[in-house]
């Protein structure tokens, strides 16, 4: 059987707006890839939970509502904490510049602003996880 | 130490990625299924199925929820979920939105959730889903609640590999009795009408038990093998009639174990198992043996209408044996 890449979406916070999850999500299964949609309002603590129980490779968080700096960096630690050291985690939504650069030195792989083309983050994530699958 | 050592430890980490090894069909997996087999065959095997948009998530959260919070004087079980989503014909990708409906579950180290996609198998549930199943048994749930792909008519693996079948159906998903074919009604130990607040309940439920009367015309309508099947209402949304849903699982595991068919529904799936893996190890091995030049003509000999797919199979396995005596007779099996 083909290994498939597992990923997670997920919206934290309290913002009800799921459209850019959803399409990443649908790009990302006509990809070929396994996707699990948590739906709204996730804490880090339940997104770090269903990573681990469906041992996914990526984790995409979406996040509208301005919390990312908080949000972000604790899904990555909880991560880390459940020995899911290699699981890469990429956000998307609006974050300025400056927070995306704190970000992506906290350990998250990659950041998408409004516009990012989901060919670009479908690309991404299989030039980093192909080749490096078991 | 082990993925199996530290599963059985009760590692989750360790469960999440043997289910992976093993849903990927791995040598790691099937070791480790192997190694975990002896541990297997206590847990309670609960499937869901119905037809698409009648609740099955609901339903399963709202159950698991129940037996995370028994009544007083009763020990919580642990719950294990496995919610099987179709995969796209197209891409072989998957979206598995089932947790959607399940997040409160979430936080609560006694319940294990895991989406699978269904990678092309057509009967409501994945090729690995059993072996999933074995997995989470041997890791210690008492039940396993498995919900199926929204299945309508013809979904019925899940009557094999479960202990207990609920079928789901809900009011104004359409014409009443086309929704519920007898095939996958005879399936049902428990029937269950969720949304049962929407108008057209009553219709719902006097078509499932007309349905019921159908199948066993001239005795008790609900009996058999001694088990009446009970038609139960819910809303699962609320929270609404899920205790007596609880009540009705675990007394078709009593009914189960006191007439001996729990033992013979197990006998009956390790039977197909065994007979599944025979098949399969057997063609694969055939195959490895087989020149490829051999094949080809066989497959010539068809299309040429100068053998018949028996005749093939004879003259193939003569082939590969010219000790063996011919079969009597030509059969179409």
């Amino acid at each position: 059987m083909e290994r498939k890449i597992r990923v997670l979406i997920a919206k934290p916070g309290l913002d009800g707006h799921d459209r850019g999850a959803k399409v990443v999500a649908r790009a990302l299964r006509d990809a070929g890839m396994e996707v699990i949609y948590t739906g709204l309002r996730q804490t880090p603590e339940m997104i770090a939970e269903a990573a681990l129980q469906e041992d996914v490779d990526v984790v995409g968080i979406s996040i509208l509502s301005g919390a990312h700096m908080t949000l972000v960096p604790r899904v990555v630690e909880l991560l880390r904490a459940n020995g899911q050291n290699n699981v890469r985690v990429f956000v998307g939504g609006i974050i300025p510049e400056n927070d995306a650069a704190a970000l992506l030195e906290k350990g998250v792989a990659a950041v998408y602003g409004p516009g990012s083309a989901t060919s670009q983050i479908v690309k991404d994530i299989q030039d980093a996880l192909i080749g490096a699958a078991a | 130490m082990s993925l199996v050592e530290a599963l059985l430890a009760g590692e989750r980490l360790a469960l999440a990625r043997l289910l992976s090894q093993v849903e990927n069909d791995t040598p790691a997996g099937r070791a480790g299924l192997d190694a975990l087999y002896a541990h297997t065959g206590r847990a309670h095997l609960v499937g869901i199925t119905g037809s698409p948009g009648t609740g099955k998530s609901s339903l399963v959260n709202q159950l698991a929820l129940a037996l995370r919070r028994p009544p007083e004087g009763t020990p919580p079980l642990r719950v294990a979920i496995v919610a099987v989503d179709p995969s796209s014909p197209f891409s072989g990708g998957a979206l598995l939105g089932d947790r959607v409906r399940m997040r409160d579950l979430s936080g609560d180290p006694g319940v294990f959730i895991r989406s699978m996609a269904s990678r092309g198998a057509l009967g409501g549930l994945a090729r690995a889903t059993a072996a999933a199943v074995q997995v989470l048994d041997a890791a210690g749930f008492d039940m396993i609640l498995i919900e199926t792909v929204g299945a309508g008519q013809s979904e019925v693996d899940i009557a094999r590999l479960a202990h207990t079948t609920l079928v789901v159906e809900a009011p104004g998903l359409g014409d009443d009795i086309q929704a519920i074919k007898a095939g996958i009604l005879e399936i049902a130990d428990i029937l269950v009408v969720n949304k049962a607040d929407l108008p057209g309940a009553d219709n719902t439920e006097r078509a499932l038990r007309m349905m019921l009367e159908l199948a066993n015309p001239g005795r008790d309508p609900h009996e058999h093998q001694g088990w009446r099947v009970p038609v139960l209402r819910t809303v699962a949304a609320q929270a609404q009639g899920i205790p007596e849903v609880i009540a009705a699982v675990q007394q078709h595991a009593q009914h189960l174990r006191s007439s001996g068919e729990w033992h013979s529904r197990d006998r009956a799936r390790l039977t197909h198992e065994l007979e599944d893996r025979l098949r399969s190890t057997l063609a694969e091995e055939f195959h490895r043996r087989l020149p490829a030049a051999d094949y080809e003509a066989a497959v010539e000999a068809l299309l040429q209408r100068q053998l018949s797919p028996s005749q093939a199979v004879e003259k193939l396995l003569r082939q590969a044996d010219p000790a063996r005596s011919p079969q009597s007779g030509s059969s179409n099996g």
